[in-house]
């Protein structure tokens, strides 16, 4: 599972792996959203920890062979944060990158919200908020009738979960009993237009999940040590549900995106990017 | 053969008889009893999934079901389906995945729950989407045949089925039954009747009665509304005066849409549409209903008259 160079490190030699992993796909980020002039910066490096560490350690897939039935499933329901998983897919090779400039380029392989029909890696075509977690139903549902072990595993966002048929499938996976279906919650706190907070409040997100009967567990979603032990409990639970509650940060890693409504849908300029592959620590 | 069946219960037999197929799964949303799912649960629970009174989430289960290979079908009331449209759109139709659902209690043909319940429309949107097959079968060995013909449909589709039952139109195991080609009931050189869904057996009724006023009326069940059978559509625009196209369902996007659509472009051909004009329907019983909304067997005869007595 993961990436096999990673297989038998000790956590403090995993964790430098995965950051220096994070930290490359941070810069593919950026360099893909101001190719395209155009893009979701924000949330992909909010997301950005969370899916180098699943990919890297947790999921059970094969670039090779993309479409290989029993393989783990992700779906990536806040779509729109395609970058950060076009990114960690070139890092584990199931696309070049090459391929990440193609980001929103017509023909491209790399769509503007992640398309399951155009890119190798992709189990979900997404784009439209607050579909995910049911697709991902479908897909738990399809490995207890194969009577396999592959999880599904959802990621979500918490502007996102105000979609009401997100809490439609709460109820359903909790009612059938879906362990395998594992939720990771980018919890960024800023949506399309503004602060959660300020749109629509979603006060205790745990009690919440919690009393829909779900395992539930919350983490900081930048500290590596926290979430490689978050991907671990995810792993054991497979009784119910299981919800990892991630809190981040929205543009996480570039100063001045950081906690910033403006960059959840823009892409820097010429200076902005200089400075923000200067951060990452990218020579230009 | 009995004389009456609903479509519904052809819905429900056809699941039956694909049970054999180990990918076959059936998805609900509390409305089993209604469009004949129930039927499967009793015999296959273990493949039957119950998504509550949750549409949306349904439609999305079906999606992650069948990118997964398996052949989902879910059904709810035809209304209740479109409160899934965006999820159809989206998660099912876009990626082109496989999932069939069947959309009951269509059209104002139902029961006395009024407008509320009658989907007027729901063929108009599902023609719209790309990749949609969409059907409207007229009696239950129809239904049960083309739906068992989903089964090894590569691409999503939408079924109308109706509640009430009216005549039988064909026998079990009809060979001229395939999905996308209409079956011609009758033939005539006068005027032709093309009909889906309850309104098929209306036609016959008013071509019987045209026939007694000296008209000579092609009758023909277009259960499949997408592909719509063009080549069929271009042969009764050739050999008679004009076309009545006969719906329980809006004129606007319908069967009357499609057939609108392809001769405008491609014959120039009299048309009259029979069908709810731009309008809902209220409580009341289904033939009462049909009566109000001008889609009776008395509005197909005046319209195939009003074509025949063109100069």
């Amino acid at each position: 599972m993961g990436l096999s160079r990673l297989n038998g490190l000790n956590d403090d030699e995993l964790v430098e792996e995965l950051k220096e992993i994070s930290r490359k796909c941070r810069v593919e980020i950026i360099k893909m959203v101001y190719r395209a002039q155009a893009g979701h910066p924000g949330g992909s490096l909010s997301e950005i920890d969370l899916l180098t560490a699943l990919y890297a350690t947790t999921l059970n897939v094969n670039p090779k062979e993309p479409k290989w039935n029993d393989r783990d499933r992700f779906v990536l329901s806040k779509g729109h944060a395609s970058p950060g998983m076009y990114s960690i897919l070139a890092e584990m090779g199931f696309i070049s990158h090459e391929d990440l400039e193609s980001y929103r380029v017509l023909g491209g392989v790399c769509q503007g919200h992640v398309d399951m029909k155009h890119t190798p890696g992709v189990d979900f075509s997404a784009g439209s908020l607050g579909m995910g977690l049911s697709f991902g139903l479908g897909c738990s549902f399809a490995a207890k009738f194969d009577g396999s072990n592959r999880n599904c595993y959802v990621m979500l966002g918490d502007g996102e979960i105000q979609e009401g048929s997100v809490w439609e499938a709460m109820m359903a996976a909790r009612h059938h009993e879906l362990g395998n279906l594992k939720v990771i919650l980018d919890c960024n706190r800023i949506q399309n237009d503004d602060f959660v907070e300020s749109q629509m409040r979603m006060f205790n997100i745990p009690e919440k999940w919690s009393s829909f009967g779900w395992n539930v567990k919350e983490i900081d979603g930048h500290d590596m040590y926290q979430i490689i032990e978050g991907m671990r409990w995810l792993n054991e639970n497979n009784d119910l549900p299981s919800v990892l509650i991630a809190n981040t940060i929205k543009g996480k890693g570039v100063s001045y995106m950081e906690d910033n409504p403006k960059f959840h849908g823009a892409a820097p300029n010429e200076e902005q990017y200089s400075k923000a592959l200067m951060e990452l620590g990218e020579a230009i | 053969m009995s004389d009456f069946a609903a479509s519904r219960d052809g819905y429900g037999h056809a699941l039956i008889s694909m049970s054999e197929d180990p990918k076959l799964v059936v998805l609900e949303a509390d409305l089993g009893k209604s469009t004949k799912s129930c039927w499967f649960r009793e015999k296959f629970p273990e493949r039957t999934i119950s998504c509550g009174i949750g549409e949306q989430n349904m439609m999305l289960v079906a999606a992650g079901l069948a990118s997964s290979g398996y052949k989902p079908f879910a059904s709810t009331f035809a209304i209740f389906t479109e409160r899934a449209f965006e999820q159809i759109r989206n998660g099912i139709a876009r990626p082109n995945l496989p999932v069939h659902i069947c959309g009951s209690h269509g059209g104002t043909h139902t029961g006395t729950d009024g407008s509320s319940a009658q989907s007027i429309e729901d063929l108009a949107i599902y023609r719209a989407l790309p990749n949609m097959t969409v059907m409207h079968p007229c009696d239950d060995y129809s239904t049960q045949q083309l739906t068992m013909k989903l089964l090894n449909h590569n691409s999503p589709s939408y079924t109308r089925t109706a509640r009430n039952k009216t005549p039988r139109i064909y026998e079990i195991n009809d060979p001229r039954l395939e999905i996308g080609k209409g079956v011609l009931l009758k033939s005539g050189s006068d005027v032709a009747i093309i009909a889906c869904g309850v309104m098929v057996s209306k036609s016959i009724e008013a071509a019987k009665k045209l026939s007694e006023m000296g008209v000579d009326a092609a009758v023909v069940d277009m259960h499949t509304l997408k592909p719509l059978d063009e080549s069929l559509v271009y042969e009764l625009a050739s050999g008679c005066k004009g076309i009545v196209t006969v719906e329980d369902h809006s004129v606007i996007g319908g069967l009357g849409g499609a057939v609108a659509e392809y001769l405008s472009e491609s014959k120039p051909t009299i048309l009259r549409r029979v069908g709810v004009r731009d309008r809902f329907g209220e409580s009341g019983q289904a033939e009462e209903m049909l009566e109000l909304l001008s889609i009776s067997t008395k509005d197909i005869i005046e319209s195939a008259l009003d074509i025949v007595k063109m100069e």
